[in-house]
């Protein structure tokens, strides 16, 4: 089993989001092969949800073009089970990304059960805080799933309560808003990291708005890890299933950036 | 029996599913709420601007002929219709947007549907000097063009929303994306008794005044309770409204009717109650139209405003604990409740309304002249003509 923590081992981690089915199931697989190969340290798989009430339009998109191509969730704990067994098996870790709505109505103790027997460290559930985690948290815990906790530039006196209780990494939001490319970043993420780590020794990355290595290196400068979104998903809306040589060699690039921070 | 048992739920249903960015925002929304709600001042000018701005209270009229005509239960029309803006909606707008004062906004904005509770936003944002922008669907800009001009009229700013089925659900999702955008000088107006712990309390809370005048209202005329109360439901603010100081009163029934497009054996309806399963969307637990991996389903129905997948917790917990029930009307019953009241009682009620008047049709011939109904009239149906004119194959120009 894979913990979410192995991806904190090479150095800085570079996590890459994919949403699972954009023009189909088959090239997400493949592209989650390419991403691992390119250097990635952990892959977040977003489920796609109907209603992403906290993406922006590049991912709101791409929800909506995985859905329309029928694609279900036992298609992608399916997708998970062949990334992970075989001779080419990949040993990442890898999170699901989605929404509370796709795990409650599909079934806690069926969702988290499958997590476990596909290797999926973690899961990231983005409309559900702190205060409401109870809905997942005990089916999780039973499959050795982790639950992420986000915490957001408007967290201030919340940090410490949310802190103490993570397990995995933190989520760190670098700024106000839905995920989205963002040409700057004005949050003082090195202030909110600080305090982060007053009351957690697991390991923090940012998120949203991240799409240049330049970005990359200064937000792996003052945490653990970047993560990127919609830079990735933008690459593969623009080249379909023929994204994988630009998408391998944004990676590496995103990968070398965080790395040398 | 509508009491909270866990923190911000109703029963099961309810909760706080917020993103983490916005819930110091829920928070202190809701720790001003508590300050303001019992505050005499607060109080005093929200009663002041409804008596002078509203028109409240508003009537209880006997609707005699269209008794006559079904022969059974006396029924009154509480007239919310008659509000200011022509809805129920401002009686929550009024007092959130007080809220909001209080707590140092300067700017608000709002989803809405049919444009009743965008008009009402924008309507008071103009009164208090507010800065307001809301979000509508594309298909219901469409449909509800005049409500559109009337808001950039009163100064505030429409955003068609084009992502997902361009209706309420939509509308919903990007001012809540809006909101985690910008919240530091914004509040969000949520129109209806959903979202997020302490929206569905404060809504119904500011909502309830129309329980709280019929129920003094039948009283003083009839010297005795309803049999029955009935509302339509969308979100479900007119209907909480509607029950909220009968709950208490175990003999008076409590009737939601909820949309039920072409039908409920069809894939085109917002019967949430009839067709929807336990889900977490939109902040909430409740009922929601959806698929068995919780895909949130395209619903339909010819009101723009009861157009939407799922529906306020409280309302859940009312249905579950059998305390209220709530019944399908479809489009062709609410058309024929449109073009009835109008010609029997010279009202013309807001297509949204009519799906209560279309229950009351059906149920008040089976019922005593003993007993009472009392619909709630939630808006005036003018925004509906042209709508309506099309649906009968009439080609007229707005």
């Amino acid at each position: 089993m894979s913990k979410i923590q192995d991806a904190f081992k090479n150095g800085k981690a570079f996590i890459p989001f994919i949403t699972a089915g954009d023009h189909g199931i088959a090239t997400t697989e493949r592209y989650i092969r390419t991403m691992v190969k390119a250097g990635a340290d952990m892959i977040e798989i977003g489920i796609p949800f109907s209603d992403p009430t906290a993406e922006g339009p590049v991912i709101q998109a791409a929800s909506t073009r995985a859905l329309s191509t029928g694609v279900k969730i036992d298609d992608i704990f399916d997708m998970v089970r062949r990334l992970r067994t075989g001779n080419d098996a990949i040993t990442i870790p890898l999170v699901f990304m989605t929404y509370v709505n796709p795990i409650y109505v599909y079934g806690c103790e069926k969702f988290f059960a499958y997590c476990e027997a596909v290797n999926i460290a973690g899961v990231i559930v983005p409309d559900m805080p702190f205060e409401e985690k109870g809905e997942l948290q005990h089916f999780a815990s039973k499959h050795g799933v982790e639950v992420v906790s986000l915490i957001a530039p408007t967290s201030e006196n919340r940090i410490e309560m949310i802190a103490k209780e993570a397990e995995g990494f933190v989520y760190c939001v670098s700024s106000l808003g839905v995920t989205g490319m963002r040409s700057e970043i004005k949050t003082d993420i090195k202030s909110i990291v600080d305090t982060i780590r007053k009351y957690t020794d697991i390991p923090v990355a940012v998120g949203f708005g991240i799409s240049t290595p330049e970005q990359a290196a200064a937000m792996a400068k003052v945490s653990d890890g970047a993560i990127v979104g919609s830079a990735i998903v933008k690459i593969v809306a623009e080249h379909g299933d023929k994204a994988d040589d630009v998408l391998f060699d944004y990676v590496k690039a995103m990968k070398a950036a965080v790395a040398q921070a | 029996m509508s009491e909270q048992q866990r923190h911000g739920y109703f029963g099961e249903f309810g909760g706080q599913f917020m993103p983490e960015t916005l819930m110091n925002a829920v928070i202190e929304l809701e720790e001003a709420y508590n300050t303001y709600k019992n505050d005499p001042e607060f109080i005093r000018e929200l009663e002041d601007l409804h008596r002078t701005y509203t028109g409240r209270p508003s009537l209880l009229y006997f609707a005699e002929r269209m008794t006559n005509d079904l022969g059974g239960a006396k029924i009154y029309l509480k007239r919310e219709d008659l509000n200011h803006t022509g809805s129920h909606k401002l009686n929550n707008v009024i007092g959130q947007m007080l809220l909001a004062k209080r707590m140092g906004k300067t700017r608000v904005i709002a989803e809405t549907g049919a444009g009743q509770h965008g008009v009402a936003t924008a309507t008071v944002a103009a009164l208090m000097g507010m800065e307001c922008e809301v979000f509508m669907g594309a298909e219901d800009c469409e449909r509800q063009a005049l409500n559109v001009y009337r808001m950039e009229l009163l100064g505030a700013k429409v955003h068609p929303v084009t992502s997902g089925t361009s209706t309420l659900k939509d509308a919903v999702s990007e001012a809540m994306r809006e909101w985690t955008n910008r919240m530091a000088d914004t509040h969000y107006v949520l129109g209806s008794v959903m979202g997020a712990h302490p929206f569905p309390l404060i809504v119904r809370d500011f909502q309830s005044i129309i329980s709280r005048e019929a129920r003094e209202q039948i009283l003083a005329v009839e010297g005795k309770l309803p049999t029955a109360v009935m509302a339509c439901v969308g979100g479900g603010s007119n209907a909480i409204g509607m029950f909220y100081n009968f709950i208490p009163d175990e003999n008076v029934k409590l009737i939601g009717c909820e949309a039920a497009g072409r039908g409920i054996d069809t894939e085109e309806h917002a019967a949430t109650m009839a067709k929807g399963t336990v889900g977490i969307f939109h902040g909430m637990k409740s009922y929601f139209c959806q698929d068995e991996d919780g895909q949130i389903a395209p619903v339909y129905s010819i009101s723009a405003g009861l157009d939407y997948p799922g529906i306020g917790p409280e309302h859940a917990h009312l249905r579950d604990s059998g305390r209220a029930e709530y019944v399908p009307v479809t489009d062709d019953e609410a058309v024929d409740a449109f073009e009835y009241l109008s010609r029997l009682e010279g009202i013309i009620p807001a297509i949204e309304s009519a799906h209560a008047v279309a229950h009351a049709r059906k149920i008040a011939p089976t019922m005593s002249k003993d007993d009472i109904i009392i619909i709630c009239l939630s808006g005036r149906g003018d925004k509906d003509v042209a709508a309506m004119a099309k649906y009968r194959g009439v080609d007229i120009h707005e």
